[in-house]
């Protein structure tokens, strides 16, 4: 599953979308709206996205994590639109054999996912401003040219 | 020949659209389109050097040429997910 949605996010669709009988390990990751950016107090996130390249390139990272790790059961989820404090913008699971290739794919997808797919956030601060994200300076160098490795936060 | 554009985020709220079709001659590359906005707004080439282009779904660059029915989309920096 690699979906851009409206709808709220849930635990349990993700989970489905990648559980089986060859896993050993699930391992979910949800992106949740923080109150604060840098201290700052922020009202709400608004998220917008290209949904078919979006898609697509999540699509990619899975393909990535094939080639790396021999792990087919990767779902993907980034919500859109205006999120409140505390909501999950979005969630990543990997089901896998082993625990340890679960928590290292499901890192390396959420890496990915900030670098590639074309996302973007926009806050809304306490005081009624608004201000488009920019990506910090790992992400930014990241952009050109291209690396095909995640940089760590 | 004609290409849709598609703008996102910052370029959206530049612009004041999000989409259009542009009419351009046979030949033109993704970079036709980045001078045609230029003209319109001067300020946008700033942002040049940190954005990227999309045809048809996937990264291209300004050399990429174009065919009839291409969608050509402007990516700001992107900034999904949580924590940056």
């Amino acid at each position: 599953m690699f979906k851009i949605t409206t709808e709220v996010i849930t635990g349990e669709e993700v989970r489905e979308a990648v559980e089986g009988p060859d896993a050993g390990a699930v391992v979910l990751f949800f992106g949740t709206v923080r109150n604060n950016t840098g201290g700052r107090p922020v009202k709400c996130l608004e998220y917008e996205a290209y949904p078919p390249m979006a898609e697509k390139k999540m699509a990619e990272i899975a393909q990535e994590i094939a080639d790396k790790w021999g792990i087919h059961r990767v779902a993907m989820v980034h919500r859109v639109g205006k999120l409140e404090i505390g909501e999950v913008s979005v969630a990543v699971g990997v089901a896998s054999p082993h625990r340890k290739d679960g928590f290292e794919a499901c890192k390396y997808a959420m890496d990915r996912l900030k670098q590639i797919v074309p996302i973007w956030k926009r806050e809304v601060w306490a005081d009624g401003e608004t201000e488009w994200v920019k990506p910090d300076a790992v992400y930014f160098d990241a952009l050109k040219p291209r690396k095909t490795d995640p940089q760590t936060d | 020949m004609n290409v849709t554009v598609k703008y996102f985020a910052v370029c959206h709220e530049m612009l004041d659209r999000s989409e259009e079709e542009m009419e351009l001659p046979e030949g033109a590359t993704v970079n036709t389109i980045l001078k045609r906005l230029e003209e319109e707004w001067p300020e946008i080439a700033e942002f040049y050097e940190v954005m990227q282009m999309s045809v048809n779904w996937e990264y291209a660059t300004e050399n990429t040429e174009l065919v009839e029915g291409d969608e050509v989309a402007l990516i700001p920096p992107v900034t999904g997910g949580c924590d940056v």
